[in-house]
């Protein structure tokens, strides 16, 4: 699942793609005046985005597991990620240490997971890809109700204790430094550490070499003898599982309440930007998206009237699908009559 | 018994192409509209009429829109909330710049302003398909939103950031828009005017338009080699798709709640009449109202239901229930019949043919 990707053409294009936005930044900022630039400031709100960026790809690549898995679009991707964290706070409000809130809400998220097999997707199999679409907006409707009606509705503090002081680097560089919010380093690095070990559960597993080829091949998968109804519960838990870190981390930061739910719309760009079935695109089109949304708001925002980021992803990604159909990495699309 | 068309001859080609070609069919849809256009204003009261009738005509004319992109073209859109909004504010610019203007030709133009917008965002769709390009109109659903929420050019500098319908007559002394408007003239209007233009839609897709439509929907490499143009038949199914929702939505600002901000045009709203299209059926002028009356009846039944049975319950329990009985509806309804009611619809009347015999 986890396709090498060229690295060489990446470690060229990136450094010179922020260097020459930098520098158009530049120019722009010399031919009008309320136009503010400074390169310390533009790292620091490139780093907040890429960081920004790693959350939206934890919640893509929740999407980008069950889509390989079973072409399910799966809308309520989102509503997982607040339906784990809503459990997690209720258990951790229980008074349970975070941890064994963590393991019990796991827990939840794959009897979820057998659930949504069981009465959803069994009945629903071999039907189109807009009806299993519309069961996962379905399913988001019953996990959002469900979720507030066990939890509550209010606005909760999601606490685990990770540190939230905003921090300064690289001081030697730039002028005082850059402002690096700690909480969001620490949910990259939680994020980083999530998908290496979903890269070795893929790899190395006996269920992740199934998982892969079923996502090969469903129809050749089922013929060696891969029990394709199992695959798919453990996808979902996977993914599950995934919604729960995404929602922990979400939530720590924002609180868990219903908006999360609405999260899931801002990873549908970085998912048409990275590919629907590759991982590595989830991650890399989060980033992008993370760090595009943010330069672009903080310096152009203000020109067209600001809160640009609940549309520029959506557009960055329209055209950039223009020109590339099948996003970064996606399969190549090959039709035949 | 009654429904049988044994002995009904069809001696011309106009008799055999009617839309209706079964008598029992005409006198059912003539008993229907003289019912829907006599006794249901004779009858109805208010909260009827603005509550229930009013938004189920609103919501099939955008469901029918939908249903033509869709449903028919196979191009699956997210962005109806948007298209929607465009048709309200480019009304709203129109009746308050030009305020001679007829109300009807008010909601024509904004259809029409709404159909380039659409072409706007459709052109995307020659290039991606499917999911990809489902997010890509999203992308319109924002974006449009965001425009008309961030300039108040498009609500005339007030600062609360609404529009409110300025009144207007369909024919003297009948208002429509505004707050003279009766809620009998408001239905008595909306409905000759969706009946209308459903007819329009209906003939579109029997027609060349429509059989383009339905093979790219199909498979449109196979629709290309044998000679429809994909440019043509998509660009002019997002068209005239956005042409009947950006009516709708005009009409929704004007008539159903006569004021409107620009947030009311969330993605909710785009999600609602996915909803009537998949629940009416897919590919389906009847399925469009039909999946409308559905969606529109099932939020207060359920509500009422709710109350009925323990009127102590709390309003925030009583939303979260009907959040989960909504989904899990529309789970059943899929697995149960992933084309519809209009299938269903269909279904009876074939049994209704045959009966009492069993073939």
């Amino acid at each position: 699942m986890i396709a090498p990707i060229a690295l060489v053409p990446w470690l060229v294009a990136v450094p010179v793609a922020i260097a020459g936005i930098g520098l158009l930044f530049q120019f722009f900022a010399g031919l009008v005046p309320s136009f503010f630039f400074a390169w310390g400031y533009y790292f620091e709100v490139l780093i907040a985005g890429l960081l920004q960026g790693v959350m939206y790809s934890l919640v893509a690549l929740g999407f980008v597991l069950i889509f390989k898995a079973s072409s399910i679009f799966n809308f309520a991707q989102g509503s997982m990620a607040l339906f784990a964290a809503l459990s997690m706070v209720g258990f951790m409000e229980m008074g349970l240490w975070w941890p064994i809130a963590f393991i019990i809400s796991a827990g939840v998220m794959v009897l979820v997971a057998v659930v949504i097999e069981r009465v959803v997707l069994r009945p629903l199999v071999n039907q189109d890809h807009i009806i299993l679409f519309m069961a996962t907006i379905g399913i988001f409707y019953i996990l959002d109700g469900f979720g507030q009606m066990l939890w509550g509705s209010d606005v909760k503090v999601l606490d685990i204790g990770i540190p939230r002081e905003p921090m300064f680097a690289l001081g030697a560089i730039f002028e005082g430094g850059i402002l690096i919010n700690q909480y969001d380093f620490v949910a990259a690095l939680t994020g980083g550490v999530l998908v290496a070990a979903l890269a070795v559960f893929f790899q190395y597993t006996r269920t992740g070499r199934a998982l892969r080829a079923v996502a090969d091949d469903h129809q050749a998968a089922l013929s060696v003898g891969i029990p394709l109804k199992t695959i798919w519960v453990i996808v979902w838990a996977v993914a599950g599982i995934v919604a729960l870190v995404a929602g922990i981390i979400w939530g720590g930061k924002a609180g868990v309440q219903f908006s999360l739910a609405l999260i899931a719309l801002k990873a549908l760009p970085v998912l048409i930007l990275g590919g629907f079935t590759s991982i590595p695109g989830a991650i890399i089109g989060g980033l992008i998206i993370g760090a595009g949304e943010q330069v672009a708001e903080v310096f152009l925002g203000h020109f067209v009237g600001g809160a640009i980021q609940d549309w520029f992803a959506y557009m960055l990604a329209l055209i950039f699908l223009v020109f590339r159909p099948q996003g970064l990495f996606g399969e190549r699309i090959i039709e035949r009559v | 018994m009654l429904y049988r068309e044994a002995g009904q001859f069809k001696t011309d080609y106009a008799a055999d192409q009617a839309i209706f070609p079964i008598l029992q069919d005409r006198i059912f849809l003539g008993v229907f509209l003289l019912i829907a256009l006599v006794a249901i204003p004779l009858l109805a009261n208010e909260y009827w009429l603005s509550t229930i009738l009013i938004p189920f005509l609103v919501f099939s004319l955008a469901a029918i829109g939908l249903n033509l992109l869709t449903g028919y073209c196979g191009q699956l859109s997210l962005g109806t909330g948007g298209f929607m909004a465009c048709g309200a504010f480019f009304a709203f610019k129109l009746a308050t710049a030009f305020p001679d203007l007829h109300i009807a030709v008010v909601f024509l133009l904004a259809g029409l302003g709404t159909a380039g917008v659409g072409i706007l965002f459709g052109i995307p769709s020659l290039r991606i398909k499917g999911f990809y390009l489902a997010v890509a109109t999203l992308a319109a659903q924002f974006f449009l939103v965001w425009v008309f929420n961030k300039f108040p050019w498009w609500v005339n500098y007030s600062s609360s950031g609404v529009i409110s319908a300025p009144a207007r007559e369909i024919v003297p002394g009948f208002f429509i828009t505004g707050t003279q408007a009766s809620p009998v003239t408001k239905y008595v209007f909306l409905l000759v005017f969706v009946a209308i233009l459903a007819l329009v839609a209906k003939n579109l897709v029997r027609g060349k338009m429509g059989r383009s439509w339905m093979a790219i929907r199909d498979m449109d490499i196979a629709a290309e080699i044998v000679g429809i143009r994909p440019l043509h038949a998509k660009l002019s199914a997002f068209a005239i798709s956005s042409f009947f929702i950006g009516i709708a939505g005009a009409l929704w600002a004007f008539i159903y709640t006569g004021s409107v901000e620009a947030l009311a045009f969330q993605i909710d709203r785009s999600f609602q009449v996915l909803f009537m299209i998949i629940i009416g059926g897919l590919g389906s002028i009847l399925g469009s109202f039909l999946g409308a009356a559905f969606i529109v009846l099932l939020p207060i039944f359920l509500n009422n239901t709710m109350l009925a049975v323990d009127p102590s319950i709390s309003t925030a329990i009583v939303s979260h229930i009907e959040f989960m009985i909504f989904g899990a509806l529309i789970i059943l309804f899929l697995i149960v019949e992933p084309h519809g009611l209009a299938r269903l619809w269909q279904i009876a009347k074939e049994k209704l043919r045959l009966w009492p015999f069993p073939y």
